[in-house]
């Protein structure tokens, strides 16, 4: 049964994936990247990370999906990538590299050691134990994280300001 | 109980269709949309190692890593808005500019 939800929350993923890549609109590529990350949340929640799997739909289907549309629908005016490709030879090459890199991939994960059981019991991926652990281990990458957003949101600010002329 | 290696192969196919995406297409925000792909595909897998080593670090790492995309994002976006200020097409071939 699990294993059914699996494979059809996989299939849906990497279609949406590669529907972010083919499709040249990119607001249909904006809603397949919903898609994508909405079933990253249900892989998340098969995996026991149940606040990862929220905090997945709110930052990134919520706040930074939002933004994305937001922009495609001010820069972008109508269709975008119609005229022909002047280096269309050097982008047929990376079917052939990114298929080198698939292979790469697929043999490292193929190549594990042998099928040995967790460690320790699973960890749940309650509030709890995440919370302790951001505010005793991490604490300082943690707070190092709010000075990174603060910096983005000044720099953001100033990249957008209209220059006086 | 799914093993975590699907877990990981499914990352790896997800990587890959981002960093094709990244040198396939011409418009940045569609460029910038695979490398989401990408963090998400290594998110994936670091959710993944977590449960098979019993921890919550992984989770704690790919909190970081959502905290660090989400600035990202919006640091990207703005420098579009400011190269789409002065030029009207929005193709990476055009960007030319800061290569030697």
């Amino acid at each position: 049964m699990s294993t059914l939800a699996f494979v059809v929350v996989a299939v849906l993923a990497v279609g949406s994936a590669l529907g972010l890549v083919l499709k040249r609109n990119p607001i249909h590529g904006a809603l397949f990247l919903v898609v994508n990350l909405a079933c990253v949340a249900v892989l998340y929640l098969m995996l026991g990370a149940e606040f990862l799997a929220a905090a997945q739909v709110i930052v990134y289907a919520g706040a930074i999906m939002v933004l994305f549309v937001f922009a495609i629908m001010v820069l972008v005016p109508g269709k975008e990538e119609t005229g022909p490709d002047p280096r269309r030879s050097t982008r047929v090459l990376a079917i052939p590299v990114g298929a080198l890199l698939l292979v790469q991939l697929g043999v490292i994960v193929a190549t594990r050691r042998g099928d040995a059981p967790p460690v320790a019991p699973a960890a749940s991926g309650s509030v709890e134990s995440l919370g302790t652990l951001l505010f005793t281990d991490y604490l300082f990458p943690f707070e190092l994280t709010s000075v990174l957003l603060l910096a983005a949101m000044v720099g953001v600010l100033l990249l957008a300001r209209r220059r006086p002329s | 109980m799914i093993p975590e290696h699907w877990f990981t192969g499914l990352s790896a196919v997800l990587f890959v269709i981002g960093v094709i995406g990244v040198v396939v297409r011409r418009n940045p925000l569609v460029i910038f949309m695979s490398i989401e792909l990408m963090l998400n595909a290594a998110n994936l897998s670091l959710v993944a190692f977590g449960r098979r080593f019993g921890t919550a670090e992984g989770q704690a790492l790919v909190l970081f890593v959502m905290a660090v995309a989400a600035a990202e994002v919006a640091v990207g976006l703005a420098i579009i808005a400011a190269i789409f200020r002065v030029r009207s097409r929005l193709s990476v071939d055009d960007l030319s500019l800061m290569r030697w």
